[in-house]
């Protein structure tokens, strides 16, 4: 079957391209991309004033499956992620048990081909049960498509410890990526440390609990020569670390939200709402915009949302019993577009080397162009168009996000992954997919 | 005067014009509870819960002997009968309680901002009682009554809050609120004791040495060590603790001649104050703190509830 995508905008810097033409497509690959494109028969669609880019990557979501399944599972999370945009995502390992065995990576992977709507890449522990004492079998993670290892939700605390996770991992060609949180200094902090925290009597989460650890790992990456991936990177400070490690030759990557871009702790009022209670916290207006000219300048090497589900009634706590994160996957693309690509901070070719490109690459997996041969893995935005973010329209099962309100411009409309539509003119589809 | 505070969480939303009129009121209430009969039915018919989440002796007795004096119809819910030892969230318990229909609800509580869920999901007028690190504006408001008794004012004095400041919800209030009402404010304790940004309390100073502040004070605030809620071990040892920030006969020399003493209780004798400072007839205030506490907690309860003035005019 070919389909022909016609008359968008789009844009790829792998490819050199920015400009409205027309994309073919047949098997699941792209085969021409050029002007006034024919074909004898299949589906053609106008995308008119859309701007299409290879398929956007989520690479820090949280599915909650296996043992989570409440707050969102394989399938919600993916038709989410479909949603927002996304034809790839990575799912983190932090899920009940922990993912840190090749069976539970076959699990996560079988059942995304078979109920996923978007495809699944997944990580593994670095250490058993993310206990932070004994390595997982990385070895045979990796022999069942684990792409990268990370104990996110909590991090490796013994700088001894992983020191050897990276030694270990370099053997597999795949990247550590590192949730640094010291939980000496952070210990059960629940905001920024800051005047926030002494404001609402809230234990502080304080800046150098993160800064610590991404000095820590920074130079274990020279020493061990393993590549480094700082995940959720929220301070100014962590942000000149990673590009003072890189002026030394580190292979060190990282990634920002949208909501620690977008949100700051003076967010936090005497509301307590729970849904701006992440992990880590949302930190100072200063840092927001840190990150943001980060972003722009290419220090950033992609934005992740870092969604993570939670039921209604877990939110509906007290803020300090109340679990960290928001979801963020179906908000993702409205908060880049609104307000990073259309107020200019970042060009269209910029966001696709954030959201496309460059965490393709951190995951080691197929590139995706849009040129001819490629994968037909390809987002439809529609940079213009003015919605709100309200609690109903989630595919998600959750509804914890920290923009509801929010009138955002930009939204995803139509995904294409492997040639299938995934969601068209904004509705999910159900169309079989075959991976 | 018109009293419009719905809730009394937060005294930071507070006016000097409104804390003087709760000041002023619990002025009032002090003849009452020193007539033979000390029961006036301002607020009969009125039924308020005490809701105490968290252990509290001294606290919630106050507000139970100033909602009897009253009139009020109370029940106390808390304790190990508490649904939220049953595994009930908050939200249904305060949804349950709400049904009853009841008129104002006293929280204590061990987290920060529930008294605000409290009032969003009961719908009536909530008084925190003290909740987690935040709050405890009662509290605040006993000591402004203390000190304005025994100094005559609060405009203009220096007060000195020695201690547990960052752990302190008593601090959270009572700095502000000394702000407010004109005093000027100094924090005196270890770094590993104060909040992250002391600045945020509107303090006007921050010191360690104790020593060097206590000639300028006019009332020296001590906190309890509260030593449930130190983690991290803050200091070396008590008698560190004391040595370094214990009020004793000794540091009472560096007292102005007139400066007092308060601490909002329970006293732990030997550590923060000496017993001759606790007891000490002209400078220690203690007791006349907690009587306070009935008087202003009796003018919250009447001015939230706009209680009618039977038996006022005595």
């Amino acid at each position: 079957m070919a389909l022909l995508l016609r008359n968008a905008r789009a844009v790829d810097p792998q490819a050199g391209l920015d400009e409205v033409c027309d994309i073919l497509i047949r098997d699941g690959r792209i085969v021409e991309v050029g002007h006034d494109l024919a074909m004898a028969k299949g589906i053609e669609r106008d995308l008119a004033g859309k701007v299409v880019v290879p398929g956007l990557v989520d690479l820090h979501v949280h599915l909650r499956d296996p043992g989570l399944e409440y707050k969102e599972d394989i399938e919600s999370g993916s038709r989410a992620a479909a949603h927002g945009g996304f034809t790839d995502i990575c799912c983190m390992p932090n899920t009940s048990p922990i993912i840190d065995t090749g069976a539970l990576v076959e699990y996560v992977a079988s059942k995304a081909a078979r109920v996923g709507r978007c495809r699944v890449h997944v990580s593994g522990a670095c250490t058993k049960g993310e206990q932070g004492d004994a390595l997982a079998e990385m070895g045979d993670m990796a022999a069942h498509g684990a792409v990268a290892f990370t104990d996110d939700g909590r991090g490796v605390q013994d700088a001894g410890m992983m020191r050897r996770v990276m030694d270990y991992a370099v053997q597999f060609g795949k990247t550590v990526m590192s949730h640094c949180q010291d939980e000496g200094l952070v210990g059960k902090g629940q905001v920024n440390e800051g005047p926030v925290s002494t404001r609402l009597g809230l234990a502080g989460w304080p800046a150098a609990g993160e800064e610590v650890q991404i000095a820590r790992d920074i130079e274990l990456s020279a020493l061990t020569g393993c590549p480094i991936h700082i995940q959720h990177l929220t301070t100014a400070h962590g942000i000149d670390l990673v590009r003072r490690g890189r002026q030394d030759g580190v292979k060190v990557t990282c990634e920002v939200t949208p909501h620690h871009m977008f949100l700051s702790e003076e967010d936090i009022d005497e509301t307590y709402n729970t849904n701006l209670k992440v992990n880590p916290p949302l930190r100072s207006a200063a840092d927001c915009e840190a990150l943001i000219a980060a972003v722009a300048d290419g220090t950033v090497d992609t934005i992740v949302t870092d969604h993570a589900p939670h039921a209604d009634y877990e939110k509906a706590r007290e803020f300090e019993l109340a679990p960290f994160g928001m979801t963020g996957i179906e908000t993702s693309v409205g908060l880049v577009v609104g307000n990073l690509v259309n107020p200019g901070i970042i060009t269209w070719q910029r966001m696709v080397e954030l959201m496309s490109v460059n965490p393709r690459r951190i995951l080691g997996i197929e590139a995706v162009s849009i040129a001819p041969g490629s994968r037909a893995d390809l987002t439809v935005i529609d940079p213009v168009l003015e919605w709100t973010v309200t609690e109903d329209q989630f595919a998600s099962k959750a509804r914890n996000s920290g923009f509801l309100g929010w009138k955002l411009t930009g939204r995803a409309t139509d995904v294409y992954v492997g040639g299938y539509a995934t969601m068209e003119d904004g509705v999910l589809t159900d169309e079989p997919m075959h991976l | 005067m018109a009293f419009e505070h719905r809730n009394l969480i937060d005294l930071r939303e507070y006016s000097a014009e409104d804390i003087a009129l709760i000041l002023d009121t619990a002025e009032r209430f002090r003849a009452i509870n020193e007539r033979r009969i000390k029961k006036v039915p301002v607020l009969k018919g009125y039924t308020v819960v005490n809701m105490f989440n968290e252990p509290s002796t001294r606290t919630r007795s106050s507000f139970e002997i100033a909602e009897k004096r009253l009139s009020c119809d109370t029940l106390n819910f808390g304790g190990t009968s508490t649904s939220t030892v049953k595994g009930e969230s908050l939200d249904d318990t305060v949804a349950t309680l709400a049904s009853y229909k009841i008129d104002l609800i006293v929280v204590r509580d061990a987290h920060a901002g529930a008294p605000y869920k409290v009032a969003q999901k009961s719908g009536v007028s909530v008084i925190d009682a003290g909740d987690g690190k935040h709050q405890h504006p009662t509290q605040a408001l006993l000591d402004l009554f203390s000190l304005r008794q025994a100094k005559g004012r609060i405009d203009g004095l220096h007060v000195g809050i020695v201690g547990d400041i960052g752990h302190s919800r008593v601090c959270g209030s009572l700095c502000p609120a000394l702000k407010t009402m004109g005093a000027r404010v100094t924090l005196i304790a270890p770094q590993t004791l104060l909040p992250a940004d002391p600045a945020t309390l509107g303090a006007d100073a921050v010191t360690s040495d104790l020593d060097a502040a206590l000639p300028e004070l006019d009332a020296v605030y001590l906190l309890r060590i509260q030593q449930e809620r130190l983690e991290g071990a803050p200091f070396p040892s008590l008698r560190e603790y004391s040595m370094l920030y214990g009020m004793n006969r000794d540091r009472e020399r560096l007292m102005k001649p007139d400066a007092i003493l308060c601490h909002p209780g329970p006293l732990n004798r030997g550590v923060e104050i000496d017993a001759y400072l606790a007891d000490h007839p002209e400078r220690s205030v203690i007791l006349d703190q907690v009587y306070a506490g009935v008087l202003v907690r009796m003018a919250a309860l009447y001015l939230m509830l706009g209680g009618s003035e039977d038996g006022f005019a005595a």
